[in-house]
């Protein structure tokens, strides 16, 4: 057999068969494992909303720094069905390696797609099951795939002593033994090997978090104590997280019998004092709607997490799209200020979140942080978080010597005084700061009018509150000459694929640059108006189908002409070639 | 130590002359006077609609929230601050109709909060349409021929579905309903007053002289044993619901002392500060 390796800055690897099969324990393994040796790791789940059968897969690329994006191909495919092979064949590059479990596929179709792919059929059930248990199917998959890119097994010795400490010697043995035996079974019958990338992290010292442990981590940073959520995908890891982190702190989950009494619990939480937020995805998103307007008109500080996945309804529960932008930015009826914050990394929606919650009880507004499913549930290698980055402030909570020197019964919670349409809010429980936060229009104590002059003063009060608020205090991102022909721009986790996407056409000789907004409202009209104004042609990449972004820069900025959508909404992330060939006019999906 | 003058507002209140939701607001003062509570560690939430109002005619913190939501609003509040004294308020079109779903959760979790349903029989703010607890029958703007329904019986659902105490009063009583409001917010747990509260405007069937001739008194009923379940149902059955004083009580373990990260101090009171070994704890959990 011949033998091939390859000089790769990166791997691929895919791990795929039915759902309920292990795929997604031995994806965690394979990743956890070279994670802890130093490797940068992005690792991608794809799964469907059922629980047995189907199709699932596990992709992790693996490089010598930080990455965001999983790849557009692959070099080692473990198949443990023909599906897999199927519907992930078209990703294998030249030269790649296929290996397939030949228990129950005595022969597998390879397609013809005019490369060369080294296969391999290995008997990963049958040998599990000499091994005395079928489950251990993964092991042996992991074994094959470590001899398949150059490593010793033991590597994996700690993560499966980790995993099954509770079970004692002889199931940590026969792990071990497990994938022993798929290692010596590939060293002996294939001599295919790719070489793994350089290694530059230090042992145990990576991170590897997913989005979803970023917002949860973040947020009891933040020093949130209280979280009322209701389980949906991709938006439940949040709860999970929580549970396993804030109740050390004395920190409470509920989960709400609706994504409705969900977000009305977290305004409640904030009312009495508690920094307290709710996560969900579409379909919860739109049944807060109403409470959403509370927030805003009571002035009751509100964080919402908001993992994006297919709409409309039910729409595509397990996969990722970033189609809610319109609802962050405009949902509930009537007229509130509200910030809308969409960071871009696993790591960013860690710092985001507390800057959520800041901002939150600054403003005394809702805010919401939009991730969406790939972010969310993928996981990634992180070098380090800084916990101490950014400090808890409640600068806008009334102290009790100042609740003092007001005349008894006299505290005015919305204050008409104030320049900044900020006016301190009181706590339950202090002396002498009895108001009534209001779902009606109220004057200064709280007590509902309907006069016109009143109104007015109140909404404009509201309105005046984020005149001052700078959205690129927060962060905005931008790479790129003084002088560019072609700007990409996106927001949230596409920054990815498009900071890919802009590499590349820079090697190609484009003039070109990349701008990626991570506060979406208030818009960063300034900034993002002055980068277009450079640009003979703007590209805007929107995962979504009709250009939710792009609609949103031409009402705050403009420029009609200029800008040319790059869409998707297939319910899988953006591949680099399909941003690369927007751009170069070859159609979105050429 | 405040007196009932403390619970009183400047503002006059705009229901009706004769709206029975008077008597529930003067009960309320009264019972938290009587009490001793202090009126900065008292949160009133409320719904909307003439019942949704109270809290804005009550002189602790408030919360005039949205339609049906009181208990989900009040329940953040309660588990945060577990000193804070809760009450919910709402009326039978808010916490029966829209609200019936936060209601049945609010009962099996056994929050530590009284909830007051002032109860008409009919939506009064909107202007006379037929409400959940409308009887069979009942002619409104929006049931003109008579309503086809069955009225929502919620002090049966309460007891069913775990409320810990569970009473109802009648705004022609009010030294009743002063007690049993003292009672309810005495017992740890939810406590659920629903108080016929009529509506004078709207409602022509469901009178003051109505209530007072069909309601059957459990307090004028010397061997009544509100711990016992069955018979609790069963005098309702008997008396077409409409039976006032304390139905049914238990004892059970409160949500906020048994749910997941429960602390002695109330939420609001903990320090936030993470230590640095906590710190490299969390990221060694994600290594």
């Amino acid at each position: 057999m011949k033998k091939g390796v390859n000089n790769l800055k990166d791997l691929k690897w895919k791990v795929g068969g039915a759902q309920g099969e292990g795929i997604d324990s031995t994806g965690e393994i394979f990743a956890i494992t070279l994670n802890r040796m130093g490797y940068y790791l992005f690792a991608y789940r794809h799964f469907m909303s059922l629980i047995k059968g189907g199709h699932t897969n596990y992709k992790v690329r693996i490089a010598s720094q930080p990455v965001h994006y999983h790849g557009d191909d692959l070099d080692i495919l473990l198949a443990f069905d023909q599906r897999t092979i199927d519907e992930n064949f078209h990703e294998l590059k030249d030269g790649s390696i296929l290996i397939y479990d030949s228990s129950k596929l005595k022969e597998a179709k390879i397609p013809d797609q005019g490369k060369k792919v080294n296969v391999c059929p290995i008997p990963i059930y049958d040998i599990a099951q000499q091994l005395g248990n079928s489950i251990m199917k993964n092991m042996v998959a992991a074994g094959a795939s470590c001899a398949a890119v150059g490593l010793e097994p033991s590597v994996f010795h700690e993560v499966i002593e980790g995993i099954f400490q509770k079970k004692g010697e002889n199931i940590i043995n026969a792990n071990k033994e497990a994938i022993k035996k798929g290692y010596d079974y590939y060293k002996e019958n294939f001599n295919f090997k790719l070489e793994l990338p350089e290694k530059t992290g230090k042992p145990n010292k990576n991170l590897f978090m997913t989005g979803n442990e970023g917002i949860g981590l973040g947020a009891l940073t933040a020093g949130c104590r209280f979280l009322a959520a209701y389980p949906i995908t991709p938006a439940t890891e949040i709860m999970y997280n929580a549970l396993a982190h804030f109740p050390r702190f004395g920190g409470k989950i509920i989960q709400a019998e609706d994504e409705i009494a969900a977000c009305l619990m977290a305004i409640g939480g904030n009312y009495a004092g508690v920094r307290s937020m709710t996560s969900t995805s579409g379909p919860g998103l739109s049944l807060m709607m109403e409470a959403l307007g509370l927030a805003g008109i009571s002035e009751t500080p509100l964080v919402i997490v908001d993992v994006q996945r297919g709409g409309p309804a039910t729409g595509l529960p397990t996969k990722t799209e970033q189609s809610d932008l319109n609802e962050m930015i405009y949902g509930s009826h009537g007229e509130i200020p509200r910030i809308v914050i969409t960071p871009t990394t696993a790591e960013e929606a860690f710092y985001y979140i507390q800057h959520a919650f800041n901002l939150a009880e600054k403003y005394q507004c809702p805010v919401i942080v939009g991730t969406d499913m790939f972010m969310g549930m993928s996981k990634k290698s992180i070098s380090d978080l800084d916990f101490g980055k950014i400090k808890i402030n409640r600068d806008e909570i009334i102290s009790d010597e100042e609740l003092q020197k007001i005349e008894k019964g006299m505290f005015k919670r919305y204050n008409l005084e104030t320049k900044t349409g900020i006016s301190p809010r009181s706590i339950p429980g202090q002396k002498n700061g009895r108001y009534v936060a209001l779902g009606n229009e109220h004057e200064e104590t709280g007590y509902e009018i309907e006069d016109p002059e009143t109104r007015v003063k109140m909404m404009d009060k509201r309105m005046r509150k984020l005149k001052h608020f700078d959205p690129s205090e927060i962060g905005i991102y931008f790479s790129g000459e003084d002088q560019f022909d072609i700007l990409l721009i996106g927001f949230g986790s596409t920054f990815a694929q498009i900071d890919e996407a802009y590499q590349e056409l820079k090697e190609k000789g484009e003039k070109v640059a990349h701008l990626q907004v991570k506060v979406v409202y208030p818009f960063p009209r300034k900034i993002v108006g002055e980068q277009i104004q450079k640009a003979a042609k703007v590209f805007v990449v929107d995962h979504n189908a009709t250009g939710q972004l792009r609609q949103l820069i031409q009402k705050e900025v403009g420029y009609h002409e200029k800008l040319t959508s790059i869409l998707k909404y297939d319910g899988n992330p953006f591949s680099v070639r399909e941003i690369v060939n927007g751009v170069l006019g070859k159609g979105v999906n050429a | 130590m405040a007196t009932l003058k403390d619970f009183r507002v400047s503002e006059k209140a705009t229901w009706c002359p004769g709206c029975g939701h008077f008597t529930v607001l003067a009960a309320l003062q009264a019972a938290s006077a009587n009490l001793g509570i202090e009126p900065y560690n008292m949160v009133l939430v409320s719904g909307i609609g003439c019942s949704g109002k109270i809290s804005q005619h009550f002189g602790s913190y408030g919360f005039h929230s949205l339609h049906g939501r009181t208990l989900p609003v009040a329940t953040g509040v309660q588990l945060n601050n577990h000193d804070l004294v809760v009450v919910a308020a709402g009326g039978d079109g808010d916490g029966y109709g829209i609200g019936i779903g936060h209601f049945m959760h609010a009962l099996r979790r056994n929050i530590d909060m009284t909830y007051i349903v002032m109860d008409n029989h009919i939506y009064g703010l909107t202007t006379g349409q037929t409400s959940p607890t409308s009887h069979r029958g009942f002619k409104s703007k929006t049931s003109p021929a008579g309503s086809a329904e069955e009225p929502v019986r919620p002090v049966q659902t309460a007891i069913i579905n775990g409320a810990s105490f569970v009473a109802q009063a009648f705004s022609g009583d009010v030294k009743q309903m002063t007690r049993i409001m003292e009672e309810a917010i005495r017992h740890k747990g939810f406590s659920l007053i629903n108080a016929f509260s009529p509506c004078v405007t709207f409602n022509k069937v469901n009178t003051y002289d109505w209530f007072k001739e069909n309601i059957y008194n459990l307090d004028e009923i010397i061997d009544y044993d509100p711990t016992d379940k069955f018979a609790a149902l069963r005098v309702l059955e008997d008396h077409g619901s409409v039976v006032t004083g304390v139905i049914y009580q238990e004892e059970r373990p409160v949500y906020h002392e048994a749910m997941i990260g429960a602390t002695k101090d109330p939420t609001v009171k903990l320090d936030l500060t993470l230590q640095a070994e906590e710190i490299e704890a969390i990221k060694n959990s994600l290594r």
